[in-house]
């Protein structure tokens, strides 16, 4: 094959996600309004996939940036806008600067410690969010009102197509952001941090700062999603800030497959739409379900649901399984 | 007489009731080539790591070029020159031979930050690091991951990514240990051609490796400089003899 049409190759299998996208949107009819949950989850998933597939800061409590980007949204919208694209640029910056903050806190350890302080923080968030009433609804949550006109051009229709598409034109500029980071030298450095940080402090890596900017940006990026579902769905409650929020996006992204292209796509998707189907068949067992496809995705494939393309690539050419599992 | 590049003046360090360092005078001239030998748990390693700033010295001090840098940060200290590689391999597994060096070549740069802009510097970085390794002899691995590197082109890659810093004061453990001496030949042509202007302490158990290499050497035993000297003072150094060389030698 010469290097032309690889390439070419390439860019045709990277528009295929997008023209999925857009397919769904042409005929998604009544399932708009799950096709944009998923794409805020696939946000949210690339988020953790730079805090964690990346730069390896094992997180328990991703849902704290998520959850202060939806209240942050909600609050902005009651209060002072109804503008949209202002409501998101303000959700975003709030939880970045909680990111930076609490991650400069909490990013000098590391394993089980980070995990627990990750945890912690999430759960001292979700019971503030709780309290203060005045400001979050507490218990009620959120209600927003109609959100102003995207652009001052699109308005949010009642089938969802707006939303459905703001969400997409956010995530594919959150995406191409993602994949930019994660192969500039700055993510290079992340990726040598989560494989080993004695390396890099020998090559004098200030690997506490360089953890902080991680944090932030993606904490940033969670913030979007947060704000995208907030917008969309109208409402916000103390789910979004929850622990089995940041559970369910830590499942996405290992079902889908860690620092992948299409990873958190594929997971998020996945999970949406089983749980959507399983919910239907059987409204209390749908989490059996999400189980089981979890347990087979991880023990059969490398990688999460990605990995299988990696083993069929492999099977083709005739190369034996990479190893590296006992 | 010139300013030493390094010297470290009443180092000392313990665990617990441990003493690791105790009163440690140590001098790298410019271009020093200096073997550090001693027994096993004798502080050597300590030593590498109270120098890079890995572990803080309960007193003593440490001065690069007659300036101090006890208040430095292990990172700060690889940016002004001190550089070291590992006893144990400690690299990027999972990436590429080439990668590995190149990313030390970016953060010398400081194009480690960047997030935007930055495809003609990486790139340079790239190159920089397949010349460097060419050098070394390991150009047919570049493109290999390191856990798919034999055990002593890891080793050399330790000393290739050491290089790409710059050092001034380059601190080696144990270069050449556990590699089968089939493959040792390459470190030992490594060592033979590190820059000349490069100080360099070199912690080895090999003692061959170590007479041939170093000008001057530095015996530690319990966490005490015990002598120091040429290489033949202290072959005929009868209390290096009896704590050290005359189990390890005969
Ligand atoms: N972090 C630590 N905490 C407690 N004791 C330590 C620590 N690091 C090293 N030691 C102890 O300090 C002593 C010196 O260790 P060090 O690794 O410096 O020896 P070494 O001279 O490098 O030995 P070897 O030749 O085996 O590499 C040993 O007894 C070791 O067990
Ligand atoms: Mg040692």
């Amino acid at each position: 094959m010469t290097a032309l049409s690889e390439s070419g190759l390439r860019r045709l299998w990277h528009g295929l996600p997008w023209a999925l996208a857009l397919l769904v949107y042409f005929t998604g009819g009544g399932y708009l309004g799950l096709g944009t949950h998923a794409l805020v989850m696939i946000l949210f998933a690339l988020s953790l996939d730079l805090a964690l597939g990346q730069a390896g800061i094992i997180t328990m409590g991703h849902a704290a940036f998520f959850g202060i980007g939806a209240y942050a949204a909600g609050i902005f919208a009651s209060h002072l806008s109804a503008d949209p694209l202002l409501g998101l640029a303000a959700a975003t910056l709030a939880a970045s600067l909680f990111g930076l903050l609490s991650g400069a806190f909490i990013l000098h350890t590391a394993g089980v410690t980070l995990m627990m302080l990750t945890l912690a923080v999430s759960a001292l968030l979700a019971e503030f969010a709780n309290q203060a009433h005045g400001l979050t609804g507490g218990d009620d949550g959120l209600q927003l009102g109609r959100m102003a006109p995207l652009l001052g051009l699109f308005g949010f229709d009642l089938w969802g197509k707006t939303a459905y598409l703001y969400a997409l034109a956010v995530l594919f500029l959150w995406s191409l952001a993602a994949w930019r980071i994660m192969r500039s030298p700055f993510g290079r450095s992340l990726d040598g941090i989560r494989q080993n940080p004695r390396r890099m402090r020998a090559i004098g890596t200030p690997v506490w700062r360089r953890l902080v900017v991680a944090y932030g940006l993606s904490a940033a990026m969670a913030g979007s999603a947060g704000a995208l579902e907030a917008q969309t769905t109208r409402s916000v409650g103390l789910g979004a800030l929850s622990v089995l929020t940041s559970g369910t996006v830590l499942v996405m992204l290992v079902l889908g497959g860690t620092r992948r292209s299409y990873g958190a796509f594929l997971g998020a998707t996945v999970y949406v739409v089983v749980q959507d189907f399983a919910a239907e068949i059987d409204p209390f067992r749908w989490m059996f379900v999400i189980g089981l496809l979890l347990m087979a995705v991880v023990l059969i494939f490398e990688n999460g649901l990605t990995g299988l393309g990696d083993a069929a690539r492999r099977a083709l050419a005739g190369l034996p399984r990479r190893s590296g599992r006992p | 007489m010139t300013q030493p590049a390094l010297a470290v003046h009443g180092l000392s360090k313990r665990f617990g009731s441990l003493v690791v360092a105790q009163a440690i005078e140590l001098d790298l001239a410019r271009g020093a080539r200096t073997g550090l030998i001693g027994p096993n748990g004798a502080g050597k390693t300590t030593l590498v790591n109270l120098l890079t700033g890995t572990l803080r010295a309960d007193a003593g001090t440490i001065m690069l070029d007659g300036r101090p840098i006890d208040a430095l940060t292990p990172e700060a200290r690889v940016r002004r020159g001190i550089v070291r590689t590992h006893q144990i391999n400690t690299l990027l597994d999972e990436t590429t031979v080439c990668d590995n060096v190149a990313i030390a070549v970016a953060e010398r740069d400081g194009i480690a930050w960047r997030l935007l802009r930055f495809a003609r510097r990486w790139r340079a970085c790239i190159d920089e690091a397949r010349s460097r390794l060419a050098e070394l002899g390991i150009a047919h691995a570049v493109e290999r991951r390191v856990s798919e590197l034999p055990y002593g082109e890891q080793r050399l890659l330790e000393i290739a990514i050491a290089l790409a810093l710059r050092p001034r004061v380059l601190l080696l453990d144990e270069p050449a240990a556990g590699v089968p001496s089939l493959e040792a030949h390459a470190i030992h042509a490594a060592l033979d051609r590190l820059p000349g202007d490069i100080s360099v302490l070199m912690i080895e158990h090999d003692m061959d490796l170590v007479f041939r290499f170093a000008r001057e050497i530095v015996v530690l035993a319990q966490g005490r400089v015990l002598a120091r000297g040429s290489p033949a003072e202290i072959a005929a150094d009868r209390q290096v003899r009896a704590v050290y060389l005359g189990r390890s030698a005969s």
